[in-house]
């Protein structure tokens, strides 16, 4: 299953629809990379309020993402962990430690835009 | 799993007894009012039911004399157990206590054994056979009433507990953004369980930035709570919140170093006020004062 | 393999699985009446011992059902496999311990949780981890 990612301006938002299979989630992760490079985004939104639950695979796999996107020079966040979510997942470990979460699109989009403001123009890697 | 255990009263045992058994019953029922009537006389003579009005204690009195009779004919235990309830739920909140519950049953089996005794006493075997089919019976109704009333007034008590747990911790938006959760009292793990959940609700409710969990309050806390509280520390943070914890007491700080709770995961400020101070400045905001106190004062008894 | 109402029986062989084990799970645990922060707990912790079975075992299964011990009422969720079994049991319980990268076994995490943990493991033969849920 796909997930459906919309550009908004100079961001990406990328909202998950249902529980993924970890193929999805790697096609997620390729698909964000290659689309900040073709549209020169300044930044990525993961919207996860449909996933009831975050396991290990899903966790890493953000972490992945927000690495490989940072690394073509834009920022990703993570919005719309439920509160149950998140409590399971810190109770396994896994905290998404280096990675921006915010309560949702909205914080998200505000986070964004606070963030790339101060950072200026100019950081594309290619 | 209840389905394969239907619980059946009656031995299945030799012919002639469930002769005795239909004998029994039908004793019982022709007796019906006057036994009932001597039954609901003896429970007001011992005290008990006296939470209850006489026209109650009518109702009930023939409901269960109906069921027990009925539980002896049938042999199937679930309708007494559903009845049991909901009888329980009835009369718990109107101050009913086990004792006197188990009391009521018990004088009813002692009423309807005397009769048994005064209507066959000329013929002993038949009489013993009867007594025989009646006691496993009769001593099964007693411990499904008793169990079913004390189930029933733990669940009342535990929901009770939880309603307080509830109240006593409130989640108190300030600001904009800004929740205070004043903790008072002993934590153990089912209440710190609840206060997570509670913040991490009252996070998202109220569109929380920061969250000042102030612990002040708090006597104690030991390495299970502790650790419990960076967990919560962490999950606030997921859902895009800082949490800061105020009023650790010079003592509860130490024992959570000793602990080895690793306290630069949690933003620490000495009180309350100064957390949120701290709250305010991660926030953006600044607090100026505009107007002398007491000239505020003045303004508004004049309008 | 099969469920019925009040078991869930999967066979782990994809990951796959794993969505279907979780989500069957939960329908149980919703049936029996648990709150959705349990329920998120149920989840994840079926969600992380199916991961292993995938990552690790040989013929693995996730089996769940109802269970009472007056006057509780709870869940157990079981992973069972048939091998290669873990050599060293304490290692895996400690704080910390991680294989493949960060993915590892996290089975200090399931046990936090779960409200009962218990872990046989023969080396060769394979392993049984069975944790419970009880219901508050």
């Amino acid at each position: 299953m796909q997930v459906p990612i919309l550009k908004q301006g100079q961001y990406l938002i990328a909202s998950v629809q249902a529980a993924l299979r970890d193929a999805d989630l790697i096609d997620l992760r390729d698909s964000l990379t290659e689309k900040v490079g073709t549209y020169r985004s300044r930044g990525v939104i993961v919207d996860v309020t449909a996933l009831d639950v975050l396991d290990s695979f899903a966790c890493r796999t953000l972490s992945d993402i927000a690495t490989m996107i940072r690394l073509r020079g834009a920022q990703t966040i993570i919005v719309g962990i439920q509160p149950e979510v998140a409590f399971s997942m810190v109770q396994l470990g896994l905290k998404l430690e280096g990675v921006a979460t915010a309560l949702d699109l909205e914080e998200g989009l505000e986070y964004m835009s606070r963030r790339t403001k101060r950072m200026g123009h100019g950081q594309h890697g290619k | 799993m209840q389905a394969s255990r239907k619980r059946k009263l009656r031995p299945r045992s030799q012919s002639g007894s469930s002769g005795v058994f239909t004998e029994l019953v039908e004793h019982l029922r022709k007796n019906r009012s006057g036994l009932r009537a001597e039954w609901a006389r003896r429970v007001t003579e011992a005290q008990l039911l006296t939470a209850m009005s006489e026209d109650e204690i009518l109702t009930e009195t023939t409901s269960i004399y109906d069921n027990y009779i009925d539980v002896l004919a049938t042999g199937a235990v679930e309708a007494l157990e559903a009845y049991a309830r909901n009888l329980s739920e009835k009369i718990i909140p109107r101050g009913v206590e086990t004792h006197e519950v188990i009391g009521i049953v018990l004088l009813l089996r002692d009423v309807l054994l005397r009769s048994l005794l005064a209507a066959y006493q000329s013929r002993a075997d038949l009489l013993t056979r009867m007594l025989d089919a009646f006691e496993p019976a009769a001593r099964r109704i007693i411990v499904t009433v008793a169990a079913g009333f004390v189930h029933e007034r733990e669940r009342i008590i535990h929901e009770q507990q939880a309603a307080i747990r509830e109240l006593s911790t409130p989640v108190l938006p300030v600001r904009e953004a800004l929740l205070i959760l004043p903790i008072v009292g002993v934590i153990d793990p089912q209440r710190a369980h609840q206060l997570t959940g509670q913040l991490l609700r009252g996070v998202r409710a109220n569109r929380a930035k920061v969250v000042v969990i102030d612990v002040t309050g708090v006597p104690s806390i030991d390495s299970t709570v502790a650790n419990h509280l960076v967990l919560t520390v962490e999950a606030a943070r997921l859902l895009g919140a800082t949490a800061i914890v105020t009023g650790l007491s010079p003592e509860i700080a130490q024992t959570l170093v000793t602990i080895g709770v690793d306290l630069d995961k949690m933003r620490t400020v000495c009180d309350l006020r100064g957390g949120i101070e701290e709250a305010d400045r991660l926030l953006g905001y600044r607090v100026t004062r505009v107007n002398d106190p007491s000239e505020q004062a003045e303004q508004w008894e004049g309008s | 393999m099969a469920s019925t109402e009040n078991e869930v029986r999967i066979s782990i062989k994809s990951d796959e699985d794993i969505l279907s084990a979780r989500q069957e799970g939960r329908e149980l645990g919703v049936r029996l009446g648990f709150g959705p922060s349990e329920l998120a707990m149920i989840a994840t912790a079926i969600s992380e011992l199916a991961r292993n079975l995938l990552l690790y075992a040989r013929n693995g299964s996730i089996i769940c059902w109802a269970i009472e011990r007056e006057p509780k009422k709870g869940i157990v969720i079981q992973a069972t496999d048939e091998g290669p079994g873990i050599p060293d049991v304490e290692a895996v319980l400690k704080d910390g311990y991680s294989t493949s990268g960060g993915l590892g076994l996290g089975l200090p995490g399931v046990r936090r949780m779960m409200d009962e943990f218990a872990i046989v493991s023969h080396k060769g033969r394979g392993t049984t981890v069975t944790t419970i849920k009880w219901k508050s």
